[in-house]
């Protein structure tokens, strides 16, 4: 058997082990709109942990990371800063964004704004926008399944081909399986995930520079600029980096899955817990850079920084551990590939559709649309895969971009009795406008601060303007309750 | 106890975690260099990896202060309660 049969049959039985585990967990369930997408709201903490765990173990991290430590240098810090503080602003919003969920009984972000604005269109207005920036996460992930196979099969199996079958077969998982599936295999690909960040950030460095030390010695020697910011951009320096990390710590939890997701906890003082413990779990980013700044010095001169983990893992490892760690990375870009699909299309069906065009619509038929829902999504995030060339960091970067710009209407509408709908309606659309500006006139970073965090300012000057000029109105959280504490 | 009144976090909590923004994010400038390095690992990178563990130090010491707190105002409710029976 040559080599790279040897790499993509592992790859092949770890990816079948893992889509059987999801098949198993599923197939005993019933398939109804409520179990499918949110595992029918009974997650034990482990299940939410595993759900909540987001993007330290997806394609994300373990390719595009260690692409931007290659390609960027410093800059690619950011993603340690954003993560730990991204945990910290989940302790000061979800436990009481889980309190008033249960006392209103909401079940995802779109109810969030439809109780507490009394709108409907803004509901239906953010689950769009929501599905839209859903698109580069999805499809940074199958750009990422896309670069496993290309580099496992040594390049037999083209990239179309291979983000072709990467969409067919996260497509499959998710018709048979649902979010409960996904959960499920998250153990098995967080487990061999970990395993493969300690075995390549430790074996690496050994090997090719006898220890981490004189690798960065000779790092620092060769590219003197490359480790600190703005490293190989011209760019990306400190005002990026803190625009950037408070960006995306603010965005975290605005992802509508894992919005969602603090919802179906026990308790609001699990998600305290859990804040607290989080940014232990992103303790092997830093072993994923490793290997990213291990490539610069191994194999220079590579056209796709995002090649570069498994490019030095072949060089470096029998066919047969390469398999596995693209097994692993495999699994990484399906569960979440899966989850984020999943999201999109019940979003889209209920959430928009629904709400706007059909509201007598029964969730049977909503559940069949956001079947054929899913088969849309993949072709669209298949289309950009295939039509794009920006590195895996990029496409993150414009989801939390627009992402972030709920950030304003949750938080004032938690914390401050005062804001309207109107006032949130603007500055969300402000904010989203400044951001559409920005991105397609190429002004992304704008005088060094991150475009997305731009709009953000925008997004909260406007919510605070249009407030002080429009009369003030109930909070919908407040209405209910006041009635039924006084019966 | 009022389900739908949302509490704010106390002031101390949030001073809490403002602490590991300065130390990874606004303090940027100062710890973004390659020397010294420690572990082998360059400044920048040691600084962030150290506050990995730093962070949910200070996370911990807030959510005591905030379960304390909570604490002490349900126990403060109940007596209010009972204060109220007992003149009744």
């Amino acid at each position: 058997m040559s080599a790279s049969s040897i790499a993509l049959t592992v790859m092949c039985l770890i990816v079948a082990a893992g889509a059987a585990l999801g098949f198993y967990a599923g197939v005993h369930r019933k398939k109804n709109l409520e179990e499918w997408a949110v595992g029918g709201r009974g997650f034990g903490t482990l299940l939410i942990w595993l759900l909540m765990a987001g993007e330290v173990y997806t394609t994300f991290s373990f390719l595009g990371a260690s692409g931007w430590a290659y390609s960027r240098g410093g800059p690619a810090l950011y993603i340690l800063g954003y993560l730990s503080l991204a945990y910290i602003v989940s302790f000061y919003i979800l436990p009481q964004l889980w309190e008033v969920a249960r006392a209103h009984k909401l079940q995802t972000q779109s109810d969030f704004f439809e109780t507490r604005y009394k709108s409907k269109n803004l509901a239906a207005f953010v689950s769009i926008i929501g599905v839209v920036f859903l698109i580069p996460y999805i499809q940074l992930q199958l750009t990422g399944l896309g670069i496993i196979v290309e580099v496992a099969s040594s390049g037999a199996v083209a990239r179309t081909a291979a983000t072709i079958i990467a969409a067919v077969v996260v497509a499959a998982f998710v018709f048979t399986s649902g979010v409960r599936a996904a959960a499920w295999v998250s153990v098995v690909k967080d487990i061999l995930l970990l395993i493969a960040a300690v075995s390549i950030g430790i074996i690496v460095p050994y090997h090719y520079f006898h220890g981490i030390g004189p690798m960065f010695a000779a790092i620092a020697r060769a590219h003197p600029a490359h480790l600190t910011m703005p490293g190989a951009t011209k760019n990306l320096g400190h005002t990026w980096y803190i625009s950037t990390v408070l960006l995306n710590s603010f965005g975290l939890y605005m992802w509508p899955h894992n919005f969602g997701a603090s919802f179906t906890a026990k308790s609001s003082d699990v998600l305290r817990r859990n804040a607290v413990i989080m940014p232990l779990y992103t303790v092997t980013l830093p072993l994923i850079f490793l290997a990213g700044f291990a490539a610069l010095m191994v194999i220079p001169g590579l056209s796709n920084g995002d090649l570069s983990l498994l490019t030095v893992v072949q060089r470096t490892f029998p066919p047969w551990a390469l398999g596995v760690i693209g097994g692993a990375g495999a699994l990484a870009a399906m569960v979440p590939a899966a989850i984020f699909t999943l999201t999109a299309a019940t979003l889209f069906a209920k959430n928009f559709y629904r709400t706007i065009f059909a509201p007598t619509m029964s969730d049977a038929r909503v559940a069949k649309l956001a079947r054929i829902m899913v088969g849309f999504v993949m072709a669209i995030a298949v289309y950009f895969a295939m039509h794009s060339s920006t590195t895996l960091v990029n496409l993150l970067l414009w989801g939390y971009d627009g992402i972030t710009q709920f950030f304003p209407g949750v938080v004032l509408g938690l914390f401050w009795r005062r804001v309207t709908r109107v006032g949130v309606w603007s500055g969300m659309v402000a904010g989203i406008a400044t951001l559409a500006v920005l991105l397609l006139s190429n002004h992304d970073p704008i005088f060094g601060v991150n475009a997305g965090f731009v709009a953000l300012c925008v997004n909260f000057a406007v919510v605070a303007g249009v407030n002080l000029l429009t009369p003030a109105e109930r909070s919908g959280f407040h209405e209910p309750l006041e009635t039924s504490a006084e019966a | 106890m009022q389900t739908g009144e949302v509490r704010k976090p106390s002031l101390g909590a949030v001073l809490l975690g403002l602490i590991p923004f300065l130390a990874m994010c606004f303090s940027v400038s100062l710890w973004d260099r390659v020397y010294p390095m420690v572990l082998g690992l360059p400044f920048n990178l040691f600084w962030l990896v150290a506050w990995i563990f730093l962070t949910p130090l200070c996370m911990w010491a807030a959510y005591a202060l905030e379960t304390r707190q909570r604490l002490g105002r349900r126990a403060a409710h109940k007596n209010g309660v009972e204060d109220a029976r007992g003149r009744r």
